[in-house]
């Protein structure tokens, strides 16, 4: 039995949360230490569960990116001057950019932090992505957005098409031994695999419809009408709700609350009157809210946590320590391979 | 069930079909047989409203479907009484994997869960789909996936199911199992079906009546296929013997046919001619990943000779090609045409030693014009003007002003094979050219690839076209070859290979040789 992809999601959320909250590289690394382990474990056998793998080289890209930025640009600067590079003389419109120039000890252990804050958020991301496919969250909503997911998934599975139809093309453009490159090359590819996935949406949609896509029998207009007002006032809600707590948090939390009392009451309203079901819909048993629960913990406590640790000063150099709360709310997070090995 | 009433559909002015006056009964499997562009899939679509809710066009007349006029009831408000497969049932897949995409149509339904459960497990074993219930759609082979989208139709306990073509891209195997299938859904389950197919020969024996179009007449199959320009082997081989009731399946065929087959000679031997070696591999082998696509492949084929590569889907046949052809992947072995290894030159001097016809020729075309991808042609093989245009004008009559798809399929592939031919390659290799033609546009492209100097290689399923062209066959399996020799031989020794004639007469294999020896 597959765990709810909502409660994966939420437990890396958790996890990512958690690691948004400190440049403490022992934390971090404890962070992606404890998200691989429970991908290593958990994950099924699936055509998405590779994609780890890909999360984590993208991190370590972010880590080196943001490493150069910080050489080239500067930034945080300190007493230890390791090398200093050639300064490209600028304006004096452009004071406080520097481009070149010396590049400190400090500084450097300071943007590596970061990196690996980007990259440690990036594989929680990741970890989600292995074990829950992403498309089968979208099958977890509301009746009422029901169209709304189908016709995400679908427009998920376009970007792998245009790729495969775009080698396509390139294979047969070979054939005619049309070795045309820049501006001509992008004609010559782009009108056949443009052509082809027009057609594909066309056949697509003619398969839809005639499988009953946005069927309407048996509702009356009065209905639909009625049912579209509850759904689209319920996510305005939402959105206000939203807007107000990134604005003011005083505001923003009765605005949040009121906002999605409206959106689940307008969800639940017209759900009642969509005549669509789920075919073996995710359910939230107790082992799927154990899981996310134990992100959800790690995340609250380093949320909550004023442990100095969780920054560690980079300006004097400090060996940074490991803050023991934080460390074990992280490891509670490995709660899911416990779990998932009993299961 | 389906009641078409003076139905007319035209098409920018065009009429497609006209004043079509149909009835198709309860429980009956009907086959719709005609000419491409004689408004086959145009009458299918009608059926559940996608002509004209969907594609536009004007339907004059009334469409009956149970009782419900499709003037007022759009596709999907008909998706309860019909179920629709059309050509390509890939493209047509909204889930990504089996279950999910089996349960669909009931989602949009809104059938309770548990009924929902109850008719995908029936349906996963009507179909012999159980074992692959969680693999990913894109994994499974063209027969699975051809019987996932008749699955996913039936779900929904449709009265009438629809089938565009289900069998065009199949081997002759799974073709057999989709049909097995499609003919348990009329007898046990009593169900409408209504199916387009080209292959005649693979469809006609199921059918119940026959419905030929463009004039709109419906009968008993083997008195309709007898006046109709596209027929299957059988139906061609009674019109010459003059057997009378016309039979439609080789089993009726083979109780007729003792007195012609005292009255034929023994055919005569093909003439073995030593022909020049143009192309030769020696241990080809392609690699994907963990996967032997092609495992050591040792070929010599001569000038002018006619090799048909047969086999399953996935039998290693387009891997071979393109790696002949030298663009695609070659783990190891050589290629030589002639002297030269066609992997180790440019692409613009490998296609005039070797040419492909992919499997999908409008990849080719990206030009607006035929006139302009001829000219195009012409200066990428540093040929003179007009040398594309004139091979084209030698294998169809098309404008030159005409967009290139708009050309029908017979012509497209005519104009893209001009294009390849442009280049006077030694060798020229086609993966699965039939695809889409009828009987008549086939007959054109033996007769075109017959006149050509150059060594021909050809993957397909299609063992009638096989009967008619080749000179050899080589048969793959696993990516190794188990059969390899004259075309008479391999063919009528195989059961499933073997043409239609050849299985009503022994050693003849088209009706054409048939009518010479009388």
């Amino acid at each position: 039995m597959r765990l709810h992809s909502g409660a994966w999601w939420l437990w890396a959320l958790g996890l990512a949360t958690a690691a948004g909250r400190t440049t403490n590289p022992l934390v971090l690394g404890l962070v992606l230490a404890v998200a691989g382990l429970v991908v290593v474990t958990c994950r099924a056998n699936t055509p998405w569960s590779g994609t780890y793998g890909v999360f984590l080289k993208f991190g370590l890209m972010v880590i080196a990116l943001r490493v150069l930025l910080h050489v080239f640009l500067g930034g945080t600067a300190g007493p230890t001057t390791l090398f200093t590079l050639p300064q490209v003389p600028l304006p004096t419109w452009a004071r406080g950019i520097r481009i070149g120039g010396p590049v400190t000890a400090e500084g450097l252990v300071f943007a590596l932090y970061q990196g690996l804050l980007l990259a440690t958020i990036l594989s929680c991301v990741g970890a989600a992505n292995a074990l829950a496919n992403p498309k089968r969250l979208l099958r977890s909503l509301p009746a009422a957005l029901y169209e709304v997911s189908v016709a995400v998934v679908v427009a998920l599975t376009v970007a792998p098409q245009l790729v495969a139809s775009a080698r396509s093309v390139r294979k047969a453009r070979q054939l005619r031994g049309d070795t045309a490159r820049g501006a001509r090359a992008i004609r010559t590819m782009l009108v056949p695999v443009l052509e082809d996935a027009l057609d594909r949406s066309l056949v697509l949609a003619a398969s839809m419809d005639a499988r009953g896509y946005g069927r309407t029998a048996g509702i009356s207009t009065r209905d639909r009408l009625l049912t579209g007002t509850l759904v689209l006032a319920g996510l305005f809600g939402f959105c206000i709700g939203t807007y107000g707590l990134l604005a003011d948090v005083c505001v923003g939390w009765p605005l949040l609350a009121i906002g999605g009392v409206l959106a689940v009451a307008g969800l639940r309203v017209g759900a009642r009157r969509v005549p669509r079901t789920r075919y073996r819909p995710d359910r939230w048993t107790f082992r799927a809210v154990g899981v996310a629960c134990s992100g959800m913990i790690a995340a609250a406590a380093l949320v909550f946590s004023g442990d100095p640790a969780l920054s560690p000063s980079t300006v004097p150099l400090q060996a940074p320590e490991l803050p023991v709360v934080p460390a074990l709310a992280v490891l509670l997070a490995l709660l899911p391979v416990v779990i998932v090995r009993e299961a | 069930m389906i009641r078409f009433e003076n139905v007319t559909i035209t098409y920018a002015e065009r009429p497609v079909l006209a004043n079509v006056d149909v009835e198709i009964c309860e429980g009956e499997l009907c086959l719709v047989v005609g000419r491409t562009g004689a408004g086959k899939s145009t009458f299918l679509r009608a059926i559940n409203g996608l002509v004209p809710h969907f594609s536009g066009g004007t339907l004059r007349g009334r469409v009956l479907v149970d009782g419900r006029d499709t003037a007022h009831h759009p596709p999907r408000e008909l998706a309860d009484v019909v179920g629709f497969v059309g050509q390509d049932p890939v493209a047509g897949f909204v889930a990504d994997n089996v279950e999910d995409e089996l349960a669909y149509s009931m989602e949009s339904l809104g059938l309770p869960g548990t009924v929902m459960r109850k008719r995908v497990e029936e349906t996963l074993d009507l179909l012999g789909l159980a074992a692959l219930r969680d693999r990913p759609l894109a994994t499974l082979s063209g027969g699975q996936q051809q019987r996932v989208a008749i699955g996913s139709a039936l779900t929904a306990h449709p009265r009438i199911l629809v089938l565009d073509e289900p069998t065009s891209a199949l081997d002759p195997g799974a073709a057999e199992d989709v049909l097995a299938a499609v003919q348990r859904l009329v007898h046990d389950l009593g169900m409408t079906v209504v199916i387009a197919e080209h292959r005649l020969e693979r469809v006609a024996q199921y059918a119940d009546r026959a419905l030929l179009l463009p004039q709109a007449e419906i009968g008993e199959v083997g008195a309709v296929l007898a006046k109709s320009p596209v027929a299957p082997p059988v139906v061609r081989l009674a019109r010459v013997a003059g057997w009378s009731p016309v039979p439609v399946s080789v089993r009726d065929a083979r109780r007729q046919a003792a007195s012609l087959r005292a009255r034929l000679p023994e055919p005569a031997a093909e003439p073995t001619e030593n022909l020049k070696p143009v192309l030769h591999t020696e241990n080809v082998t392609v690699k994907y990943g963990d996967v032997q696509a092609v495992r050591g492949v040792s070929l010599s084929v001569g000038a002018g000779e006619r090799v048909a590569l047969m086999g399953r889907n996935g039998s290693g046949k387009s891997s071979l090609l393109w790696a002949v052809q030298g663009s695609g992947k070659r783990t190891s072995g050589t290629v030589a045409v002639g002297t030269t290894d066609p992997e180790e030159l440019k692409p613009k001097a490998r296609r005039r030693k070797v040419a492909l016809v992919p499997q999908q020729p409008q990849d080719l075309l990206y030009l607006e014009t035929v006139a302009e991808e001829c000219a195009q042609a012409d200066t990428e093989t540093g040929r003179p003007p007009g040398t594309c245009r004139k091979l084209l004008d030698g294998l169809v009559q098309v404008p030159d002003d005409t967009h290139p798809r708009d050309l029908s399929e017979g012509q497209r592939l005519a104009l893209v094979l001009a294009v390849m031919l442009t280049g006077t390659p030694d060798v020229l290799l086609l993966d699965e050219p039939t695809r889409g033609l009828d009987h008549p546009a086939k007959e054109a492209l033996a007769g075109v690839l017959k006149g050509l100097d150059s060594a021909v290689v050809l993957a397909t399923h299609d063992v009638e076209f096989v009967a008619e062209y080749a000179s050899r066959v080589v048969v793959l399996a696993e990516g190794e070859v188990v059969a390899d020799g004259p075309a008479r031989e391999v063919v009528t020794s195989s059961p499933i290979f073997a043409p239609q004639v050849s299985k009503i007469l022994g050693p003849w294999l088209t009706v054409a040789d048939v009518e010479a020896a009388l």
